[in-house]
């Protein structure tokens, strides 16, 4: 298992992965399968970055698990394991409730042709083109074009189908109506074709397996081992220090935020400075609040659906999402099939959340403002779970500082970087020798998928230059 | 090694990339993607595959001549042929 510290670590690796989210934690074992010695640093005691848990009384919260798309079954059978793989099942219970419709669907392709045909009373023909249209969409013939322009060419002013394909991608990670369009097309094809999976054990199994997966490949895994700068000699990456410690490698692949890993870690000098002010005109995407509610041994939550995307804004609107006002709330109800053989429930009450709306409060209105949001969200879960105030016996709250606090990402950021930052991550090696990024960047590279996957063609390239 | 062998390599590889699927009935003539569930992930274990097991490297820019059977022994034929 992970050991803490970098005691004992080898003076020379073949790759140092910095940071151990989805995107370094997979790159770290494609590179250790393809032979290379690997030295994976983790700053925090636990590994998974975003895709994390914790344990408060008896219960345990899973804070990134609310669903990924069908695609995660044979990224992870590929490059993890079958028996990791195996555990991924379907969600069916995906429901909506906003000013606008209310509907259940179990958000598969099949089922939302349905739902437009019949329920929203579009032609076949306008609905077959669009998922045509979106399934075709790839980067080679990119018309520039952003998310509300699609839709308006497809679905001309019917602002709640917008809220229906929208709204959930828009949780999933961050992005609003100015966004490219082919950055949505790409995650709600991947999204869409299958439905929404999860991981049976929860996050705190899934991340335990892929542990146990790394140390049988050879990775040397730390925790607790801060990077605090990445080497470079004037020609290309040598290593990094470590707590403290210099340690050579032949290549550096950094899981951390990109722009942490370009702007702090790294040496001056490394980049041009073309490429220098164009990574800090990299705009950062949003963060998250989360309210975790624990049920009481011995009570129970009837099936009210695994997904809820609730609102009480009479439109979508990604401002109004974004605000600390919170209109809009996905909760998470995980029941005891999720962790078997533990008769458990938690719900998990997750909004988009700006950084700067929580930055500066005093410690007193901070404490004040997590009260309220605690309070408000245990409100409107009582629309669904009517005793929900006397069941429950564990309320806390996350903010955009806690994730900045675990993860060190820039102002929190729960998805990375906008569209710019996917240039710069992919064409970092050429700029600077020896230097990969790897996680979450524009959009199309995060989740728990993206991620991952990304970890991949990042570790392709990492093997490419450490040569044969 | 001769051709027959580097098509039973690659076939090796994609067989190990895609356990399920059945290698049999390959059309040598026809895209891979045409046949085979195979999308953009799989062709870079391909490439990566073809590194660790034979020191061969494909630069991106000849990515697509892993298209066909055919066109991927073809293509590999010059790197491989002295191994
Ligand atoms: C609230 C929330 C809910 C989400 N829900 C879902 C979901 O349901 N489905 C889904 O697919 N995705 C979800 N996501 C997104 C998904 O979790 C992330 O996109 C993905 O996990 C990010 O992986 P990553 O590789 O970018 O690395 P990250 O998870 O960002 O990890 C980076 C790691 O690097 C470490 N690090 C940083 N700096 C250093 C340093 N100097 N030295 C050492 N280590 C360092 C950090 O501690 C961290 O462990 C959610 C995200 C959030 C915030």
């Amino acid at each position: 298992m992970a050991v803490r510290g970098v005691k004992g670590v080898k003076d020379k690796y073949d790759c140092i992965v910095i940071g151990a989210g989805l995107g370094g934690l997979t790159c770290a074992n494609r590179l250790a399968r393809a032979g290379r010695s690997v030295l994976l640093l983790e700053q925090h005691s636990q590994l998974g970055g975003l895709a994390t848990w914790f344990r408060r009384k008896n219960h345990i919260f899973d804070v990134a698990l609310h669903g990924f798309p069908v695609g995660m079954i044979k990224t992870v059978r590929k490059y993890w394991s079958k028996d990791i793989s195996g555990r991924i099942v379907q969600l069916k219970g995906i429901r909506f409730d906003n000013p606008q419709f209310q509907l259940q669907t179990t958000y598969d392709k099949v089922d939302f042709i349905k739902l437009l045909t019949g329920r929203f009373k579009v032609d076949q023909q306008t609905v077959d083109n669009f998922f045509a249209h979106v399934r075709a969409m790839n980067f080679y013939d990119d018309d520039g074009r952003t998310v509300g322009e699609l839709f308006e060419e497809f679905f001309p002013g019917r602002d709640d189908i917008v809220r229906l394909l929208m709204e959930p991608i828009t949780y999933a990670n961050g992005s609003t109506l100015n966004d490219p369009a082919i950055s949505y097309g790409i995650v709600f094809s991947n999204f869409m074709s299958k439905g929404v999976f999860t991981f049976i054990g929860g996050t705190d199994l899934f991340i335990n397996m892929l542990e146990e997966e790394l140390v049988k490949n050879g990775v040397d895994v730390r925790t607790k081992a801060l990077v605090e700068r990445i080497i470079y000699d004037g020609d290309k990456i040598t290593g990094v220090v470590v707590n403290g410690e210099t340690i050579r490698a032949g290549s550096v692949v950094s899981n951390a935020n990109l722009k942490t890993t370009l702007l702090d870690l790294l040496d001056d000098g490394a980049l041009s400075g073309k490429f220098r002010s164009e990574t800090e005109a990299v705009r950062i995407n949003n963060s998250s609040s989360q309210v975790y509610i624990g049920i009481k041994e011995g009570e129970k939550i009837e099936p009210i659906g695994d997904l809820l995307f609730t609102s009480v804004a009479e439109k979508f609107d990604t401002a109004k999402m974004l605000s600390k006002d919170v209109t809009s709330r996905t909760f998470s109800v995980y029941y005891p099939e999720l962790r078997p053989g533990q008769d458990k429930y938690t719900i998990v009450s997750s909004s988009n959340s700006r950084y700067e709306d929580w930055a500066d409060l005093s410690e007193e209105q901070y404490q004040a403002d997590k009260k309220a949001l605690a309070e408000d969200t245990l409100d409107r879960l009582e629309k669904y779970v009517p005793n929900i105030r006397s069941i429950h016996d564990h309320l806390e709250v996350a903010t955009p500082r806690t994730f900045k606090r675990y993860t060190l990402h820039v102002d929190g950021s729960s998805f990375g970087t906008k569209f710019e930052g996917l240039p710069i991550s992919q064409d970092l090696h050429k700029e600077v020798a020896g230097l990969f990024h790897t996680g979450s960047v524009a959009i199309i590279m995060s989740g728990w998928l993206g991620a991952a996957n990304y970890g991949v063609i990042v570790a392709n390239e990492v093997d490419r230059y450490l040569g044969v | 090694m001769t051709k027959e062998d580097i098509s039973q390599a690659v076939i090796d590889i994609i067989q190990e990339i895609l356990p399920d699927e059945d290698m049999g009935g390959l059309d040598q003539e026809k895209p891979l993607r045409d046949q085979l569930e195979l999308d953009s992930m799989d062709f870079l274990d391909i490439v990566m595959e073809l590194r660790k097991r034979y020191s061969v490297e494909v630069p991106e820019k000849d990515y697509m001549e892993l298209n066909t059977l055919q066109s991927t022994v073809q293509y590999l034929q010059p790197k491989m042929e002295s191994l």
